[in-house]
């Protein structure tokens, strides 16, 4: 228990300690300033944007939504096809089929959203063709797309261009994702991972048994897997499988680098922003809300199962189902809440075994979606939260509502209200419809309070772009196929689109002094101001719907 | 040019000490900012008006009216929906709830809503009180029309036109808003400015305009009308201050769009609920929903919201100043910058005695004994710091020699006041130019070093006023710019608000540096022309700031145009009323610093009052979740943390406490929440802490309670 703690008291210290350095490279990255590597992709860089065409200027905000929904629309389209006609396509060794329509289509968009809800099994559903083409080329694509937004907002807030989506979706797989990713999977690699495109092997067991072992690139695709903060498996089991996560070395660089954009995105802003503060006070701001609900799923896992405790059963380490013995309930928990908070959705432990309300600080995770969030778009819905809670409590300093010296008004009011709204419209809409209609039902399989969870995590898991599955849920059908797959694109670009509006319109105005009578937002105190918020709204919002699932569940176990 | 500025200055403040004096001197100190108590004589609501806004809650209950306000919009439809499942319980499937329930839940709702509709009615209702004093004074005036052939005719003055020239005469009213193109004389304002001191208005210069409704006491004008009948400032003011113009500002706007927003968010909270507990095995009432659903969405907020916005205009109203719109008094609120005039804002002008300067062979004692003679009666306050100055100097004054004597009173046209004494000598005190000319007149000579002398005042930023006796004279009299008292402490806490002060003034760097440093503006623009405000102003919101400024001459009306925040006084031209957006009706430009205070005080009441309403949902959630849930899931009892008597109970409890909240809110809403300046950060602490922890904590208090006395009845 004390390792466990101090193990995890470490990650999240390395975690910290990188953060900030690692925030100012992207800025540096993004501000088109020189880094190391651009020697080497440079030259690739002009080439490949002379060959194509496409001019290195500034766009407008809707110049630079339109390419980034015609670009990512063109992916869901072109991935969509290799899942299609992954059987008569190369690169299929184990000779998988070709994925069912709806299953496709949710895949596709699965992946081009950085959800990577898998509603495929990896290593039986896919070709190697699929894993690479189709799933590889978009946990690289799809974060760099959030990242580009994210940096394109960050841009708008201080009042500069907002750039050109182009060359930022560029410079984030060339400058951040792939040089990360190629030093992290060597280093899995070496640590056990497999790494090849041979076809899977079959043994024999001691018991005779012929069993089938699958394989294949594994290391590419695990470290963009959590770099990316994309989730996808290789395997069904995702980092529970020993090929995927061999041991505590592993699990922890897993973990870091899951949390490694997410934390290092409020640093890039204070740096682009001209105030560190600003960006620490996000930070410190989400981590601590981080901490509250890690301690509270440990203490209540830790307690184990008040059903199986009664029965006499040893509960020195926790509540031990659905986990693996090679982290045990400490580090599963960390792993759980660290890939909800992060929106990654790549999972080391089932989350459907989670005690109640362990599984409900990782459904509460996704809910707010505010916890450092997933690369880009998490930050982009902070920095949402940051002006709703600039506007509500600005006014009682007796200014109308600013935000980095910019006036709050009526136009972005009115574009952050509707994507306020979507979050609620798609999880409780969808779960209500899910519930209601028999096609929904079949899918849940346990009754009563826990089915609810399992429903309410399947979409809000979905919305939320994370990708991790409570499982239990049959949800390969296609009305779960279709249903998540609409809930995942609209909680995607509609909020992306909305706030690069939001930036777009903040960047034209004229920036506002700062005086003493201005309302700072790089105080602690903004950031108490900031964490009330996403509870006032996130926690108000969801709150009957945890009251019937996990909290009642608690309540009658 | 800065010597012609100078003479512009020293004359104005010669030629127009009346208007000056009311304009500022006799409000005696600036008022301090704590304009709640201002006009203490009017309460809060009267018994009249609360009537009136009883009756208005009822009319606004129509549905096309309430429409404009989403959110208790949606209470009314609860309300209608609960009043038919009153009636016919069964009406949308099967019910279980006993009908008392219905009923109850339904009269709370209208409870509710009516609560809201009182709170606009009653701030309107003070706008309506003020309007129909207004209107009083609006009635039918008889103009005499100028014909071409220079007779009158006696018409209407409904029946006036803009460009008609009319004669007004001593006892008249002024039929209607105009310029005086010929003739001076005293006009008795008090109808719209509730100050019985009349104000010179003369032809030409920066005090022509008046205003129709006001009444000649002495002399004869001829009044060119400048506004169509119907169309006139009162006619505005009236409508302005009935409501009947108001358009939502801005902020206002983007608030309501965040508070449609949660409400929908709730809307779509409460609708799927019971998909959830239907998959479970139970079903949930429609008064029970509607009841969480109307607890949810910021009511509170929602009913007070506009009656915050009326209150706001009419706190400045009330404060004699009228603003053209909302928006003006928010954007007042987020002023940076405040440009203001250095005389009769932050010195009393060249007014008080500082010094007696003896010119030729005259000796200090005969200067002191003529200069009290000529201010024995001079109630001016150039006369009263004479004979003060003269009494601290030691000086006797020898009031016996005056007696008897013929007293002259100050004229525009002469430019000098004095007294002609029993024994046939002429003592005269005035601008020196006049003063020199009457000497000559009188065959005197004008001594060596009097121009050496004034001139020297004029330039350390004095004004120079000469004593004479028939054909010689004595001196001049040094009057000195002071610094009104308190100014410095009103700079001080606007600067603890973040707003910079600029003071504007004719005179010499070296001279408003003195003045500045004295009264504590933090920046001053010295030998400035109209044209100078422009450019500051200009360059202030080039940097992004906001921009007040007060003005009341014609070339002040580019920059009171050019500025976010431009009030204009009462006293000046048209065209400085048509170019600002706030008129002060008591021509006191000081009065910019309280509209400041007033525009913070409206966001920050709407901030606080948004805050406690969304903080309040907390508490309600924990009434009413497991109230809803207990019957089901008896385990829900564990959320019953105020420990409430039953389900129905606990949903009724924090039902009326929704309701009540709203009137106990009222007085708050219209008199807007304290605000002491201070540093934004401490602010925020300090309405943070009341606000948002108060609006988290009360309604666990306020609940409980209401439900300790429902209990005995269910």
């Amino acid at each position: 228990m004390i390792t466990t703690i101090l193990s995890i008291f470490i990650t999240l210290a390395v975690m910290v300690l990188i953060a900030k350095p690692s925030g100012i490279y992207l800025a540096k990255a993004f501000d088109y300033k020189k880094t190391g590597l651009d020697k080497v992709f440079g030259p690739l860089e002009n080439l490949l944007f002379k060959l194509s065409g496409i001019k290195k200027v500034n766009q407008s905000w809707k110049q630079y939504a339109l390419a980034l929904i015609l670009t990512n629309g063109f992916m869901i389209i072109l991935v969509f096809a290799v899942f299609r006609l992954q059987g008569v396509l190369p690169l299929n060794p184990s000779g998988n089929p070709g994925m069912e329509p709806t299953l496709a289509f949710n895949t596709a968009i699965s992946f081009m959203t950085n959800t990577n809800l898998q509603h495929y099994s990896g290593e039986s559903g896919l070709s190697y063709l699929g894993q690479m083409i189709g799933i590889l080329f978009m946990m690289f694509a799809a974060p760099g797309t959030a990242l580009a937004v994210a940096i394109a907002f960050v841009r708008g807030l201080s009042g500069r261009e907002i750039g050109n989506f182009f060359v930022d979706l560029f410079r984030a797989i060339t400058r951040v994702l792939m040089p990360v990713a190629l030093v992290t999977g060597l280093i899995f690699v070496a640590l056990g991972v497999p790494q090849t495109l041979e076809p899977s092997i079959t043994a024999e067991t001691i018991e005779g048994t012929a069993q089938e072992i699958a394989r294949g690139p594994v290391g590419t695709f695990l470290s963009i897997k959590e770099l990316g903060n994309n989730g996808g498996g290789f395997f069904g089991v995702n980092s529970a499988h020993p090929f995927e996560n061999p041991n505590a070395i592993s699990n922890f660089i897993q973990i870091l680098l899951m949390f490694l954009l997410p934390a290092a995105l409020p640093f890039t802003y204070g740096k682009m922003v001209g105030n560190f503060k600003q960006g620490r006070v996000l930070f410190v701001s989400m981590l601590m809300v981080f901490i509250v609900f890690l301690s509270t799923a440990l203490f209540y896992e830790y307690q184990g199962n008040p059903a199986l405790n009664a029965l006499g059963i040893d509960t020195e380490q926790g509540s031990m189902e659905g986990k693996e013995v090679r982290f045990g309930t400490g580090q599963s928990i960390f792993y759980a809440l660290v890939t909800t908070a992060t929106e990654t959705g790549a999972v080391n432990t089932m989350h459907d075994t989670l005690t109640p309300i362990g599984g409900m600080l990782a459904l509460s995770n996704m809910l707010l979606n505010t916890v450092f969030g997933g690369v880009g778009a998490g930050f982009i819905n902070v920095m949402m939260y940051a002006m709703i809670a600039v506007f509500l409590s600005g006014l009682m300093v007796g200014r109308t509502p600013e935000f980095l010296g910019k006036k709050i008004e009526g136009r972005e009011m009115k574009l952050i209200a509707i994507t306020m709204l979507m979050q609620p419209l798609l999880i409780l809409g969808a779960s209500a419809a899910a519930l209601y209609t028999p096609l929904g039902t079949a899918a849940i399989s346990n009754s009563g309070f826990h089915g609810v969870s399992q429903v309410v995590y399947e979409y809000t898991s979905s919305a939320a772009n994370n990708g991790s599955g409570f499982e239990g849920l049959g949800d390969a059908t296609p009305y779960w196929n279709i249903t998540t797959g609409i809930v995942m694109y609209i909680g995607r670009f509609f909020g992306l689109i909305t706030m690069l509006a939001v930036a777009g319109s903040l960047a034209s105005k004229k920036l506002v002094p700062e005086t003493v009578g201005t309302f700072r937002t790089d105080t602690p105190l903004f950031g108490v101001i900031l964490v009330g918020t996403f509870f006032i709204v996130g926690a108000l919002t969801f709150f009957p719907t945890l009251v019937l699932g996990p909290v009642a569940e608690y309540l009658t176990l | 040019m800065m010597a012609n500025l100078l003479v512009k200055e020293t004359n104005r403040a010669a030629e127009f000490p009346e208007k000056e004096r009311r304009g500022s001197f006799q409000k005696n100190l600036p008022q301090q900012p704590n304009h709640n108590d201002h006009k203490d004589g009017k309460k809060l609501m009267d018994k009249e008006m609360v009537i009136q806004a009883l009756k208005d809650s009822f009319i606004k209950l129509d549905p096309r009216k309430m429409v404009k306000n989403p959110i208790m919009f949606v209470v009314e439809i609860g309300f209608i929906i609960t009043l038919i499942l009153s009636f016919a319980p069964n009406a949308f499937g099967n019910s279980g709830v006993e009908p008392w329930f219905n009923y109850t839940v339904s009269l709370i709702l209208l409870f509710t809503v009516l609560f809201a509709n009182f709170a606009e009615a009653i701030a309107e209702g003070r706008g309506k009180a003020q309007a129909d004093s207004l209107k009083k004074s609006k009635q039918e005036i008889t103009a005499n029309l100028l014909k071409g052939n220079g007779k009158t005719e006696k018409i209407s003055s409904t029946s006036l036109k803009k460009g008609d020239v009319v004669m007004v005469s001593q006892g008249e009213m002024i039929p209607g808003d105009g310029e005086v193109i010929e003739g001076l004389a005293s006009v008795d304002e008090s109808a719209i400015t509730g100050e019985s001191a009349p104000v010179i208005k003369e032809a030409g210069g920066d005090f022509n305009s008046v205003t129709g409704g006001t009444r000649v006491v002495s002399d004869q004008i001829k009044v060119r009308i400048t506004s169509n009948s119907g169309e006139s400032f009162l006619d505005r003011m009236i409508s302005l201050v009935e409501g009947a113009e108001r358009q939502k500002t801005p902020n206002e706007i983007a608030l309501n769009t965040v508070l449609t927003s949660l409400t929908l968010i709730f809307m779509i909270v409460v609708v799927t609920l019971p998909f959830f507990t239907n998959y479970l095995g139970f079903a949930l009432e429609i008064p029970i929903l509607i009841a969480l659903l109307v607890c949810l969405i910021p009511t509170t907020i929602g009913g007070l919201l506009s009656a915050i916005g009326i209150a706001g205009m009419d706190r400045v109203t009330q404060f004699n100043v009228l603003a053209m719109s909302g928006k003006a008094v928010e954007a007042a609120g987020d002023i940076n910058t405040i440009i203001l005039d250095k005389t009769g804002t932050i010195t009393f002008g060249n007014r008080m005695a500082s010094n007696f300067i003896p010119v030729s062979d005259a000796s200090q004692e005969e200067l002191h004994y003529w200069t009290g003679i000529s201010s024995l009666n001079d109630e001016t306050p150039e006369g009263r710091s004479t004979i003060e100055l003269l009494k601290e100097k030691g000086s006797k004054l020898n009031a016996s020699e005056a007696a008897g004597g013929q007293i002259i009173e100050f004229k525009a046209e002469t430019r000098m006041s004095g007294m002609d004494l029993r024994d046939g000598r002429r003592v005269r005190k005035g601008a020196v130019d006049s003063v020199k000319d009457w000497v000559i007149a009188q065959g005197g000579t004008i001594p060596a070093d009097l121009d050496e002398e004034a001139n020297e005042i004029a330039r350390e930023g004095g004004t120079p006023l000469a004593v004479a006796v028939d054909s010689r004279i004595f001196g001049l009299i040094y009057l000195k710019d002071t610094v009104k008292p308190g100014m410095k402490e009103r700079f001080d806490q606007l600067r603890q608000m973040g707003i910079k002060t600029i003071m504007a003034t004719g005179d010499n760097p070296l001279t408003a540096a003195t003045i500045a440093k004295e009264a504590g503006v933090d920046e001053f623009i010295a030998e400035c022309k109209p044209e100078d405000k422009i450019e500051v102003i200009k360059y202030e919101q080039s940097q992004g700031k906001l921009v007040a400024m007060t003005g009341d001459g014609t070339n002040d009306a580019p920059a009171l145009a050019q500025a976010d925040v431009g009030l204009a006084m009462n006293s000046g031209t048209t065209a400085a009323k048509e170019a600002a957006n706030m008129v002060d009706l008591d021509s006191n430009p000081t009065k910019i610093i309280e509209v400041v205070s007033i525009g913070k005080q409206l966001l920050m009441t709407r901030g606080a009052l948004t805050t406690f309403s969304i903080a309040n949902d907390i508490a309600k959630y924990f009434a009413i979740i497991p109230a809803m849930f207990m019957l089901a899931i008896p385990e829900m009892t564990a959320l019953n943390i105020m420990g409430l008597s039953t389900p129905l109970s606990a949903i009724l409890s924090a039902l009326i406490f929704n309701a009540i909240i709203i009137p106990m809110l009222i007085p708050l809403a219209m008199k807007g929440i304290a605000y002491k300046p201070m540093s934004s950060n401490a602010l925020l602490s300090r309405n943070l802490t009341i606000y948002g922890l108060g609006g988290v904590l009360v309604p666990f208090i306020g609940i409980k309670l209401i439900d300790m006395a429902v209990s005995l009845f269910i």
